[in-house]
């Protein structure tokens, strides 16, 4: 199989052996390929293709080629008048998503940041110790995480309670079902998102070149500035990644948090397959999200080689 | 004086206690609260077992669970094993044409977002069940196979590359076939890279919600789907009881994990 070719062999027995190599490494990825061909690009193919057709009635579509789906993401027609305007309805959401998510990745970076730190930093021991910590809310089922914020701050929840007995509010502060109440349910949910790619970044950092910067008598803040932040970029691109595209998406999260009046992206999405009945505007709105998460990947990925390459 | 340290940068390890409290407070207080005796979820009745025996004496949730299992089982079995074919057949091997492309098509749906899939497989599997009248497990199943595909395949395409080729060839040179070797060399050897890829899919596929919801037929109900279905008519104490066993689940497999990980990597 992998024996050291012969220097007298003739060259083209060393191509056949490379065409079937790679021959093997296509059979072998086989299954896997068709797997995520059939159950995976063949459904995100037809949802492009049902987003160009016409509303069924009755939810499903009508095989007519439409661009009403895609039109009416952002512009609606007045029933009565028959004027072209924005869909405000469906502005909001599309601000409050970009919003949130962007919200959500700043907070995750600020509080993140100095937790990877401060994990990084540990003697290897209790390194392993605190970074398992940090793995646990990140395998801890969403939905699980979301359910116990939700008994945090709902207006019966453990804060309301404790502030009542305390006599500090006479009555509970309504924090659930507001954008404020999903912003911090998504913090809390994807910080181990940030922490994770963060850690792995300042993991490989060499701590000598700190002491070399404070012995040319840099100050904490410059050190921080001008040594740590531009070696550590790649691990904040990817974290940002890894917490901007799930937040934009996010569907549990608002729902639980959110109620019916803060949707996001993600719910406005499901509720076009179910009462909305508007499949092809639910398709179009699919696709505009993923169009969306792949110009930030690309974003991202070029932000952190301009820097990388410097 | 303080010793100056190096490594410490200002503010920056109250900020990170405070990230730690802040992450486990709400999850403590999920646990602690499920063996309250009262039904209030902020108020302390004492130490009670109640809501474990009626989680458990709930035939919904019982079915939920097992269905649960059955399908990360199955999802566990057939993206672990092709994810481990697919990484023997991309790694450890020279640059060839349609590499990247395997790896893209491979780690897909990382890239799309969840909601996204989940709308894709209803739409292609509503047709297919209208077609073919089938609604059994076998969508779910599907489903779950091709989202935990990425995560199990990334471990184990992690192990492959640690591992030089040095001893397949020895195992080579000493007449042993291809099947020997493979079987009682590089198999072995990547072991942990598979258990591990496994135990992130088996998790993974607990997780899955939104496209468990949108594939599910009638009477499918996860554990997770179950439990959202839960909060949606207002919360029980039984599903902080639901949820402590699984978060009890979920760390001793991630303690596995870490185990069988260090000692072995």
């Amino acid at each position: 199989m992998a024996t050291a070719p012969l220097k007298s062999a003739p060259r083209n027995a060393e191509q056949r052996a490379a065409a079937q190599t790679v021959r093997r490494n296509w059979l072998l990825s086989a299954p896997a390929l068709a797997l995520v061909a059939l159950f995976a690009s063949l459904p995100l193919g037809i949802v492009l293709v049902y987003s160009f057709l016409e509303a069924g009635q009755y939810g499903n579509v009508e095989w007519r080629f439409s661009t009403a789906g895609w039109t009416s993401v952002i512009l609606t027609r007045d029933i009565f008048d028959g004027t072209v305007g924005f869909a405000d309805a469906h502005l909001t959401i599309i601000w409050r998503s970009v919003k949130l998510s962007l919200l959500t990745t700043l907070i995750t970076l600020i509080v993140g940041f100095p937790t990877a730190w401060f994990i990084a930093t540990r003697p290897p021991r209790s390194r392993a110790l605190w970074l398992f910590l940090i793995t646990v809310p990140f395998w801890t089922n969403l939905l699980i995480r979301t359910f116990a914020i939700n008994e945090i701050i709902r207006n019966e929840g453990l804060i309301n309670t404790v502030l009542l007995r305390l006599g500090l509010i006479a009555e509970p502060l309504r924090m659930i079902y507001t954008d404020g109440a999903v912003l911090v349910g998504m913090a809390y949910v994807f910080l181990p998102l940030m922490v994770l790619p963060l850690f792995a970044a300042m993991d490989r950092f060499d701590m000598r070149l700190l002491e070399a910067g404070y012995d040319l008598y840099a100050s904490r803040w410059r050190v921080l500035r001008r040594i740590v932040l531009p070696i550590v970029r790649p691990g904040v691109v990817a974290g940002s990644i890894l917490v901007f595209i799930p937040a934009l998406g996010a569907y549990v999260t608002p729902r639980v948090l959110g109620g019916g009046k803060n949707m996001m992206l993600g719910n406005f999405i499901e509720l076009q397959f179910g009462q909305g009945r508007n499949w092809p505007l639910g398709a179009a709105f699919s696709m505009a999200l993923f169009a969306v998460v792949m110009l930030a990947m690309l974003a991202f990925v070029r932000a952190a080689g301009r820097e990388g390459g410097r | 004086m303080r010793r100056f340290s190096i490594t410490s940068l200002p503010g920056f390890t109250p900020i990170a206690l405070l990230a730690f409290v802040a992450l486990y407070l709400p999850i403590i207080a999920l646990v602690v609260f499920s063996f309250n005796a009262s039904k209030s979820m902020s108020v302390w009745g004492g130490f009670s077992l109640h809501w474990y025996e009626s989680a458990w004496a709930n035939d919904a949730m019982r079915d939920a669970t097992t269905r649960s299992l059955v399908i990360a089982g199955w999802a566990t079995l057939i993206s672990t094993t092709a994810a481990t074919l697919a990484a023997l057949g991309t790694t450890r091997t020279a640059a060839f044409r349609g590499r990247t492309f395997i790896y893209g098509m491979v780690n897909q749906t990382l890239m799309v977002p969840e909601i996204v899939t989940a709308v894709s497989l209803l739409i292609f599997f509503a047709a297919i069940k209208v077609a073919t009248g089938y609604q059994g497990l076998a969508y779910l199943v599907l489903a779950h196979s091709i989202w935990c595909m990425p995560l199990a395949y990334l471990p184990i395409r992690a192990r492959l590359e640690g591992m030089d080729l040095a001893l397949e060839t020895a195992a080579a040179d000493l007449y042993a076939s291809r099947w020997q070797t493979l079987r009682r060399i590089t198999l072995p050897l990547m072991m942990p890279g598979i258990i591990a890829g496994a135990m992130l899919a088996f998790v993974t596929s607990l997780d899955t919600v939104v496209i468990t919801e949108f594939v599910k037929s009638a009477g499918q109900d996860t554990l997770a789907t179950f439990m959202l279905g839960q909060l949606r008519r207002g919360v029980t104490p039984e599903v902080n009881a639901i949820s402590t066993g699984l978060l009890v689940l979920t760390v001793l497999l991630l303690a596995a994990f870490f185990l069988i990980t260090r000692k072995r990597g």
